[in-house]
């Protein structure tokens, strides 16, 4: 299972990496996306019960549940989902607005208007 | 009492972002709602800043979940001093008047934006807790990114677009970074984090993880090689927004540097700083130079954010008290020097329609006050004494010398004379020669109409705080040295945090 998931996470990131250094530019916002799967993936696989003490503890100081995974990291990732969807949005909007004003594709031509 | 107190820096940006949006219809009283409240956060800070200043740190275990469980709060003498000053950088800029944009949108909501950035800002400053600095740095970031294209003229948009694109990238980059140290460590509260990675004796993982942490505050700073973000977005805002944006954005970025650097990331803990030193000295001559081929004010502007940021992070790996006392200065002053900049360049470009200093001219004769107010900061981050940016290089080359840093050394004192150089070609350019005509058919009139407001107030008020800290340099350097002191000392931070809590 870890496996899985550590061969999951570097393909998502070695995707993302990879529109990234696209020009075009809706690749680029597809890469942004990928990355943020990647992350919150890498973020969960923190919570992970065989990589450190477990997390729940009884009274005695012995672990109570020790095959519970770690609840806290699937908290961080919920966070970090809401975040990211809000900002993905929020990129796409302005993604669709700048084309709209003048159609970009390339993503060299943002910078453009500044090379005078 | 100290508890309100202490999260009132949060709270009341919070309250009065409510009280904007409920009122954003009329944008006469939005701004009221905006400006009172903004004053009474600087009231706020001040007294917190007394406090700190004289019985120490302050911190607040939230919803009582003690540390290292709960998010906990965190007011040393450093953090405070940022709120004070972001606050008063805040009231400044509302005094100075903020473009609310066309009709049709609506008018109050340029108010809820500041201050969701305000909150975004203080919280940042604020937190002892990893993940928790990675939500504010997001709510300053989504307030920031509306702010720079409200206007949505097409510039706005294609510099908005890749500075969405480049913080969000740093923001994936922090989260790894947040997550890897959670899977090693099982905590996220910093003050636990030092104790506890100070006993992993892993460098590679410090260093991977400390690299990732780096990237992310560092993009957020400006640091060469992530700055490209900066010089081309800053100067499509509206001109108070990025006096906000240059004097506040990128110190949060620093401010995160110095917290995580000095306290997790420590030599001590196995994290080599040498690399922070080299990039240190790249930024700030990549900046000035910049600075140097420009002749769009506020953008001249941005990229000498940049090479200042450079010689921040420098004292950062330098890393000795003096060195961290003088960076603490040095933010300070920068603060208040850069955001006057900006805003006198906003009444220039406001004022002659165009941003490029070749076309503009005489305003020494036509407004020798506009003259005093850009020639007070402009003198001050140049170095000239006995201005406060003197002092702040002062320390700094001092600093540079006890640690026999000559390449260091070297570079702050060609940078400077080449930042002095792009000052004087500001001041030669708008207002010393004379008026050029406008025979070739271009109208003079505005592009960005002065907003309802008090410039000269607002631009004069951030003057008189330079020359306080110029003139009581001394005092203000005591201050610095008593935050430096806590960034020195690691322990007395954890102490601070953990006190009352069984390791």
């Amino acid at each position: 299972m870890t496996l899985v998931l550590s061969l999951i996470i570097g393909l998502l990131f070695a995707a993302a990496t990879y529109c990234l250094l696209r020009r075009n530019l809706m690749r680029v916002l597809l890469g942004i996306l990928l990355l943020g799967h990647a992350v919150n993936l890498l973020l969960l696989s923190a919570s992970d019960p065989l990589s450190r003490l477990p997390s729940i503890l009884g009274k005695d100081g012995t672990p109570e549940f020790p095959e519970t995974a770690d609840p806290l990291p699937q908290a961080l990732v919920l966070t970090a989902i809401v975040i990211g969807f809000g900002l993905s949005v929020f990129t796409l909007v302005l993604a669709r607005s700048c084309f709209q004003q003048s159609p970009i594709d390339d993503v060299r031509d943002l910078g453009k208007e500044d090379r005078s | 009492m100290n508890d309100l107190l202490l999260i009132s820096p949060i709270l009341l940006p919070l309250l009065l972002l409510i009280g904007c949006l409920a009122s954003s219809r009329h944008e006469r009283r939005s701004s009221v709602i905006s400006l009172v409240g903004t004053a009474v956060l600087l009231a706020a800070c001040s007294v917190l800043l007394f406090k700190v200043s004289t019985h120490g740190t302050l911190t607040l275990a939230v919803g009582g979940w003690m540390p290292p469980f709960g998010i906990v709060l965190v007011a040393d003498l450093l953090s405070v001093l940022m709120l004070w000053i972001s606050a008063l950088v805040g009231l400044v800029v509302l005094i100075y008047g903020i473009n609310v944009g066309s009709a049709g949108t609506r008018p109050g909501h340029v108010y809820v934006l500041i201050q969701g950035l305000l909150l975004g800002v203080n919280g940042s400053f604020l937190t002892g807790d990893l993940f928790n600095l990675y939500v504010w740095f997001e709510v300053m970031l989504i307030s920031s990114f509306i702010l720079m294209v409200r206007e949505r003229r097409k510039k706005q948009l294609a510099g908005g677009l890749t500075y969405v694109i480049l913080n969000l990238l740093a923001s994936a980059m922090f989260l790894c970074g947040a997550g890897m140290l959670y899977g090693k460590l099982g905590t996220l509260n910093l003050a636990d984090m030092a104790v506890k990675l100070s006993s992993v004796g892993d460098p590679e993982f410090v260093n991977t993880t400390g690299a990732l942490l780096f990237v992310a505050f560092a993009a957020k700073a400006g640091l060469f090689p992530f700055h490209f973000w900066l010089p081309a977005s800053y100067h499509h805002a509206g001109p108070a927004t990025s006096a906000l944006f240059a004097g506040l954005l990128t110190k949060v970025g620093v401010y995160a540097l110095l917290r995580i650097f000095t306290l997790v990331f420590t030599a001590e803990n196995g994290f080599s700083s040498t690399l922070i030193l080299y990039l240190s000295m790249a930024t700030m001559l990549i900046g000035v130079l910049g600075a140097v081929a420009q002749y769009n004010v506020r953008r001249l502007l941005a990229f000498h954010i940049i090479s200042q940021i450079g010689y921040m992070t420098a004292g950062l790996a330098l890393g000795t008290h003096l060195a961290l006392t003088a960076v603490v200065f040095y933010i300070l002053h920068h603060i208040a020097v850069k955001s006057t900049l900006f805003l006198v360049g906003g009444v220039l470009e406001m004022k002659t329609g165009t941003a490029d200093i070749r076309r503009h001219g005489g305003f020494y004769q036509s407004q020798p006050l506009l003259a005093f107010c850009f020639l007070v900061p402009a003198f001050s981050l140049g170095g000239i004494p006995p201005l406060s940016g003197f002092w702040a290089k002062l320390n700094l080359l001092q600093a540079g010398v006890q640690s026999g840093e000559w390449l260091f050394l070297a570079m702050a004192l060609g940078v400077g004379i080449l930042t002095l150089f792009s000052m004087v070609k500001i001041w030669n350019e708008s207002f010393w020669k004379a008026q050029p005509s406008t025979s070739d058919g271009q109208p003079n009139t505005s592009d960005l109409p002065l907003a309802r407001g008090k410039p000269y107030l607002a631009m004069l008020l951030l003057c008189a705080l330079t020359l306080v800290f110029s003139l009581g340099g001394y005092f203000v350097f005591e201050l610095s040295a008593r935050a430096a002191a806590n960034l020195a000392d690691p322990t007395l931070y954890i102490n601070a945090v953990m006190k009352g809590v069984t390791p």
